[in-house]
Protein backbone atom coordinates (compact mmCIF):
# COMPACT_ATOMS: atom_id res chain seq x y z
CA UNK A 1 0.00 0.00 0.00
CA UNK A 2 3.17 2.22 0.65
CA UNK A 3 3.34 2.27 -3.52
CA UNK A 4 -0.11 3.64 -3.79
CA UNK A 5 0.29 5.66 -0.95
CA UNK A 6 3.52 7.31 -2.35
CA UNK A 7 1.90 7.88 -6.17
CA UNK A 8 -1.39 9.18 -4.84
CA UNK A 9 -1.39 12.55 -6.86
CA UNK A 10 -0.94 10.79 -9.91
CA UNK A 11 -4.16 9.12 -9.50
CA UNK A 12 -5.78 12.56 -7.87
CA UNK A 13 -5.12 14.64 -11.04
CA UNK A 14 -7.25 11.49 -12.68
CA UNK A 15 -10.18 11.84 -10.04
CA UNK A 16 -9.71 8.67 -8.14
CA UNK A 17 -10.75 8.20 -4.80
CA UNK A 18 -8.65 5.36 -3.37
CA UNK A 19 -9.83 3.36 -0.52
CA UNK A 20 -7.71 0.31 1.11
CA UNK A 21 -9.29 -2.25 2.99
CA UNK A 22 -7.57 -5.45 5.46
CA UNK A 23 -8.83 -7.42 7.94
CA UNK A 24 -6.93 -4.91 10.87
CA UNK A 25 -8.61 -2.76 13.18
CA UNK A 26 -8.70 1.14 12.17
CA UNK A 27 -6.66 1.64 15.21
CA UNK A 28 -3.81 -0.73 14.45
CA UNK A 29 -4.01 1.38 10.85
CA UNK A 30 -3.05 4.18 12.93
CA UNK A 31 -0.24 2.24 14.22
CA UNK A 32 1.04 0.95 10.94
CA UNK A 33 1.07 4.74 9.16
CA UNK A 34 2.78 6.34 12.57
CA UNK A 35 5.27 3.84 12.73
CA UNK A 36 6.19 2.82 9.27
CA UNK A 37 4.19 4.26 6.12
CA UNK A 38 4.80 7.70 7.49
CA UNK A 39 8.70 7.19 7.07
CA UNK A 40 7.96 5.80 3.60
CA UNK A 41 5.99 8.60 2.31
CA UNK A 42 5.73 12.16 3.03
CA UNK A 43 2.67 13.17 5.16
CA UNK A 44 1.98 9.34 5.78
CA UNK A 45 -0.89 7.63 3.84
CA UNK A 46 -3.52 10.02 2.04
CA UNK A 47 -6.39 8.19 1.87
CA UNK A 48 -9.20 6.36 3.89
CA UNK A 49 -7.62 2.74 5.28
CA UNK A 50 -11.04 0.75 6.12
CA UNK A 51 -11.06 -2.50 8.90
CA UNK A 52 -13.36 -5.16 7.88
CA UNK A 53 -12.08 -7.57 10.61
CA UNK A 54 -14.69 -10.04 10.16
CA UNK A 55 -14.15 -9.79 6.53
CA UNK A 56 -17.65 -8.97 4.91
CA UNK A 57 -16.61 -6.85 2.98
CA UNK A 58 -13.98 -9.28 1.77
CA UNK A 59 -16.24 -11.81 0.78
CA UNK A 60 -18.58 -9.93 -0.83
CA UNK A 61 -15.69 -8.81 -3.25
CA UNK A 62 -14.32 -12.32 -3.75
CA UNK A 63 -10.83 -11.64 -1.62
CA UNK A 64 -11.44 -13.23 1.87
CA UNK A 65 -9.48 -16.14 2.12
CA UNK A 66 -11.32 -18.68 4.90
CA UNK A 67 -8.13 -20.59 5.85
CA UNK A 68 -5.79 -17.87 6.96
CA UNK A 69 -8.52 -15.16 7.57
CA UNK A 70 -6.76 -12.05 5.49
CA UNK A 71 -7.55 -10.57 2.14
CA UNK A 72 -5.89 -11.21 -1.26
CA UNK A 73 -4.59 -8.68 -3.10
CA UNK A 74 -7.55 -7.60 -4.90
CA UNK A 75 -8.02 -4.67 -6.57
CA UNK A 76 -11.06 -3.15 -8.30
CA UNK A 77 -11.18 0.13 -10.83
CA UNK A 78 -14.88 1.42 -9.95
CA UNK A 79 -16.14 3.99 -12.57
CA UNK A 80 -18.55 7.13 -11.58
CA UNK A 81 -21.73 4.94 -12.08
CA UNK A 82 -20.43 2.57 -9.32
CA UNK A 83 -19.89 -0.30 -11.98
CA UNK A 84 -16.29 -2.40 -11.61
CA UNK A 85 -14.68 -1.94 -14.61
CA UNK A 86 -11.24 -4.29 -13.88
CA UNK A 87 -9.91 -6.43 -11.03
CA UNK A 88 -7.06 -8.14 -10.49
CA UNK A 89 -6.11 -10.49 -7.93
CA UNK A 90 -3.00 -11.85 -6.45
CA UNK A 91 -1.76 -14.25 -3.41
CA UNK A 92 -0.10 -12.69 -1.15
CA UNK A 93 3.90 -12.76 -1.87
CA UNK A 94 3.58 -10.65 -5.30
CA UNK A 95 2.81 -7.21 -5.16
CA UNK A 96 0.80 -5.24 -7.67
CA UNK A 97 2.06 -2.84 -10.64
CA UNK A 98 0.91 0.40 -9.62
CA UNK A 99 1.68 1.87 -12.99
CA UNK A 100 -0.56 -0.64 -14.73
CA UNK A 101 -3.27 0.39 -12.44
CA UNK A 102 -2.89 4.17 -13.57
CA UNK A 103 -3.04 2.78 -17.24
CA UNK A 104 -6.04 0.89 -17.02
CA UNK A 105 -8.03 3.49 -15.00
CA UNK A 106 -6.70 6.22 -17.98
CA UNK A 107 -8.26 3.79 -20.74
CA UNK A 108 -11.51 3.52 -19.18
CA UNK A 109 -11.69 6.77 -18.83
CA UNK A 110 -10.87 7.50 -22.53
CA UNK A 111 -13.58 4.94 -23.17
CA UNK A 112 -15.77 6.68 -21.06
CA UNK A 113 -15.24 10.51 -22.46
CA UNK A 114 -15.39 8.60 -25.60
CA UNK A 115 -19.18 7.33 -24.80
CA UNK A 116 -18.45 3.74 -26.09
CA UNK A 117 -16.71 4.82 -29.43
CA UNK A 118 -13.39 4.27 -28.69
CA UNK A 119 -11.49 1.12 -27.51
CA UNK A 120 -7.83 0.80 -26.68
CA UNK A 121 -5.62 -2.12 -28.41
CA UNK A 122 -3.45 -4.37 -26.66
CA UNK A 123 -0.82 -2.87 -24.33
CA UNK A 124 -2.02 0.67 -25.45
CA UNK A 125 -0.61 3.58 -23.38
CA UNK A 126 -1.83 7.23 -23.40
CA UNK A 127 -1.08 9.17 -26.08
CA UNK A 128 -1.35 6.16 -28.23
CA UNK A 129 -3.30 5.85 -31.17
CA UNK A 130 -6.88 4.04 -30.39
CA UNK A 131 -9.35 2.25 -32.03
CA UNK A 132 -13.08 3.43 -33.08
CA UNK A 133 -14.92 0.44 -33.87
CA UNK A 134 -17.27 0.20 -36.50
CA UNK A 135 -17.78 -1.77 -39.81
CA UNK A 136 -14.91 0.11 -41.72
CA UNK A 137 -12.50 -1.55 -38.94
CA UNK A 138 -13.77 -4.91 -39.20
CA UNK A 139 -10.62 -6.99 -40.89
CA UNK A 140 -8.69 -3.65 -41.02
CA UNK A 141 -7.75 -3.44 -37.50
CA UNK A 142 -3.61 -4.78 -38.93
CA UNK A 143 -3.88 -1.10 -40.59
CA UNK A 144 -4.01 0.92 -37.90
CA UNK A 145 -2.51 -1.31 -34.92
CA UNK A 146 0.37 -3.99 -34.88
CA UNK A 147 1.21 -5.58 -31.75
CA UNK A 148 4.70 -4.14 -30.84
CA UNK A 149 7.38 -5.31 -28.08
CA UNK B 1 -17.63 10.75 5.83
CA UNK B 2 -18.53 11.58 9.23
CA UNK B 3 -16.57 11.26 12.61
CA UNK B 4 -18.10 8.66 14.65
CA UNK B 5 -17.28 8.12 18.63
CA UNK B 6 -15.31 5.56 18.89
CA UNK B 7 -16.55 2.72 21.10
CA UNK B 8 -14.69 -0.47 22.63
CA UNK B 9 -17.07 -2.85 20.57
CA UNK B 10 -15.52 -4.98 17.94
CA UNK B 11 -16.84 -2.85 14.78
CA UNK B 12 -15.74 -3.74 11.30
CA UNK B 13 -17.05 -3.72 8.02
CA UNK B 14 -20.42 -4.52 6.73
CA UNK B 15 -21.73 -5.14 3.27
CA UNK B 16 -25.42 -3.18 3.10
CA UNK B 17 -28.27 -4.24 1.62
CA UNK B 18 -28.68 -7.68 3.36
CA UNK B 19 -29.83 -8.64 6.81
CA UNK B 20 -27.00 -8.45 9.75
CA UNK B 21 -24.83 -11.25 10.44
CA UNK B 22 -26.20 -13.49 13.23
CA UNK B 23 -24.01 -13.21 16.62
CA UNK B 24 -20.87 -15.39 16.71
CA UNK B 25 -21.42 -18.56 18.82
CA UNK B 26 -18.96 -18.65 21.83
CA UNK B 27 -18.67 -22.23 21.65
CA UNK B 28 -17.97 -24.37 18.89
CA UNK B 29 -15.48 -21.75 17.10
CA UNK B 30 -15.77 -24.20 13.75
CA UNK B 31 -16.88 -21.25 11.25
CA UNK B 32 -19.47 -22.73 9.37
CA UNK B 33 -19.12 -22.17 5.49
CA UNK B 34 -20.95 -19.32 4.91
CA UNK B 35 -23.08 -18.61 1.90
CA UNK B 36 -20.94 -16.79 -1.12
CA UNK B 37 -22.55 -13.66 -1.84
CA UNK B 38 -21.86 -13.28 -6.14
CA UNK B 39 -20.88 -10.72 -5.47
CA UNK B 40 -18.09 -8.58 -7.77
CA UNK B 41 -18.23 -9.18 -11.37
CA UNK B 42 -16.59 -6.54 -13.87
CA UNK B 43 -19.05 -5.20 -15.38
CA UNK B 44 -21.61 -5.20 -12.25
CA UNK B 45 -22.49 -2.80 -9.68
CA UNK B 46 -19.74 -2.59 -7.06
CA UNK B 47 -21.36 -4.13 -3.63
CA UNK B 48 -22.04 -1.49 -1.42
CA UNK B 49 -20.35 -1.56 2.05
CA UNK B 50 -19.56 0.64 5.17
CA UNK B 51 -16.75 0.54 6.89
CA UNK B 52 -14.38 2.14 9.85
CA UNK B 53 -11.60 3.94 8.22
CA UNK B 54 -8.32 5.73 9.74
CA UNK B 55 -7.99 8.86 7.25
CA UNK B 56 -5.14 12.00 8.14
CA UNK B 57 -4.95 11.35 12.30
CA UNK B 58 -8.94 10.60 12.80
CA UNK B 59 -11.32 7.87 12.88
CA UNK B 60 -13.67 7.81 10.39
CA UNK B 61 -17.16 6.00 8.23
CA UNK B 62 -16.52 5.17 5.23
CA UNK B 63 -19.51 4.15 3.02
CA UNK B 64 -18.28 3.09 -0.61
CA UNK B 65 -21.79 4.45 -2.22
CA UNK B 66 -20.66 8.14 -0.91
CA UNK B 67 -18.34 7.87 -3.82
CA UNK B 68 -20.14 7.27 -6.59
CA UNK B 69 -19.84 10.22 -8.97
CA UNK B 70 -16.28 9.65 -9.01
CA UNK B 71 -13.66 6.86 -10.23
CA UNK B 72 -12.75 5.00 -7.14
CA UNK B 73 -9.50 2.81 -6.58
CA UNK B 74 -10.34 -0.14 -4.34
CA UNK B 75 -7.59 -1.97 -2.99
CA UNK B 76 -7.50 -5.25 -0.65
CA UNK B 77 -4.41 -6.46 1.00
CA UNK B 78 -3.23 -9.59 3.39
CA UNK B 79 -2.60 -7.13 6.40
CA UNK B 80 -1.14 -4.10 8.22
CA UNK B 81 3.26 -4.84 8.81
CA UNK B 82 3.23 -7.35 6.07
CA UNK B 83 6.43 -7.18 3.68
CA UNK B 84 5.39 -6.64 0.41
Amino acid sequence: MSAVADKHKDLQALGVEVFSVSVDSHFVHKMWNDHELSKMVDGGVPFHMLSDQAGNIGRAYGVYDEAQGIELRGRFIIDPDGVIQAMEVLTPPVGRKFAETVRQIQAYQLVRASKGTEATPAGWMPGEPVLKPGPDLVGNVWKVWKPHE
Amino acid sequence: MEEKPQGCGRITGAVLGEPPPEAPELSGTKTTAREERMGARVGQKAPDFNAPAYFKGGFTNVQLSNSFGKWILLCFYPGDFTFV
